[in-house]
């Protein structure tokens, strides 16, 4: 490969594996974003409900 | 039990799974990152371009590592179910249930990828041949496995069920496998064989491996990282998960 547009192009070939390695990179990055979004969620919610918890105790 | 000997049934319950699993997340995912890096600058840069296929063929390096993923995942997956079914232990089924959105994932990129492959090289996005159906019933099983698991209020229930459905559908594991050798596909053969070895070139397996080892570490980071949130929700009224610290914070 000699150039950026050569690379690019992937010698014809550029729909067929930037759409599979495209893909795989949106899908492997947006997996750990939602699980961390799904971890905050679920200790913001937990949290609440320990503290209702204990505040009906009292 | 001899507390000289490490106590595997010690890490059975979530109390201490969940620590452990937040130890083990973060070096799994960066050992991902370094490896898929490797693996993508070898994709490339390094391996060379192929005398049939030209750079076409470069999809191989996340297809196949893909493929292998979403069938080794379910074995995982059969794995615990059974360990669950035996013992009854609560972590096997919270692994179960960790583990099938990230195959589920991997089989959609492995017939993603496939798709785009295909279509330069056979001339279609797809076609009902033995490997490519039994990878799409898989997809499905991964999803009929989360739905099943979700539609079932008591979890206790939904675990048993979950796992004997898991179970059930391992049969398609060695169908898969074998598709290419049973029936005639337009599948190739794999290209991987431990019988007569590699019909690749030295730097395209391990390029392939790499990249292989790459998922793998990231699929350990993912579950582990998936079990903990499943861990919190199911054990929420329990005293131990009242006493983590990420929960005692003011502002959480």
């Amino acid at each position: 490969m000699t150039n950026i547009t050569d690379f690019f192009n992937m010698g014809g070939y550029a729909l067929y594996v930037w759409g599979s390695f495209g893909m795989t990179a949106i899908m492997m990055i947006a997996e750990p974003i939602l699980l961390r979004s799904r971890r905050k969620a679920v200790l913001r919610r937990v949290a609440r409900m320990i503290r209702m918890n204990t505040e009906g105790k009292q | 039990m001899s507390n000289r000997l490490f106590n595997w049934f010690k890490f059975s319950s979530p109390a201490t799974f969940y620590p452990l699993a937040g130890r083990i997340s973060p070096w799994a995912a960066w050992i991902a990152v370094i490896l898929i890096g490797i693996g993508l600058y070898l994709s490339f840069f390094v391996a060379p371009t192929d005398y049939k296929q030209g750079e076409g063929y470069r999809i191989i390096f996340i297809h196949v590592p893909a493929a292998w993923m979403s069938m080794f995942i379910y074995l995982v997956m059969a794995f615990w179910s059974i360990l669950g079914l035996m013992f009854n232990t609560r972590v096997s089924a919270m692994m179960t249930q960790a583990l099938a959105p990230t195959g589920a994932m991997f089989t959609f990129l492995a017939l993603w990828t496939g798709a785009f492959w295909g279509k330069p090289m056979w001339g279609a996005w797809w076609v009902w041949d033995a490997r490519l159906t039994s990878e799409l019933i898989l997809l499905f099983l991964y999803i009929g496995y989360i739905a099943l698991h979700s539609s079932i209020d008591d979890n206790r229930r939904a675990d048993r069920a979950g796992a004997i459905l898991v179970l059930v559908g391992v049969i398609n594991i060695p169908i898969i496998y074998y598709s290419v050798e049973w029936w005639n596909t337009l599948h190739q053969g794999s290209s991987v064989n431990f019988k007569q070895g590699s019909s690749m070139t030295m730097i395209m397996l391990w390029t392939m491996l790499i990249m292989a080892l790459g998922f793998w570490a990231y699929s350990i980071a993912t579950a582990m990282s998936r079990v903990r949130s499943i861990m919190l929700e199911r054990e929420r009224d329990t005293n131990w998960v009242s006493k983590l610290p990420e929960l005692k914070s003011p502002n959480t």
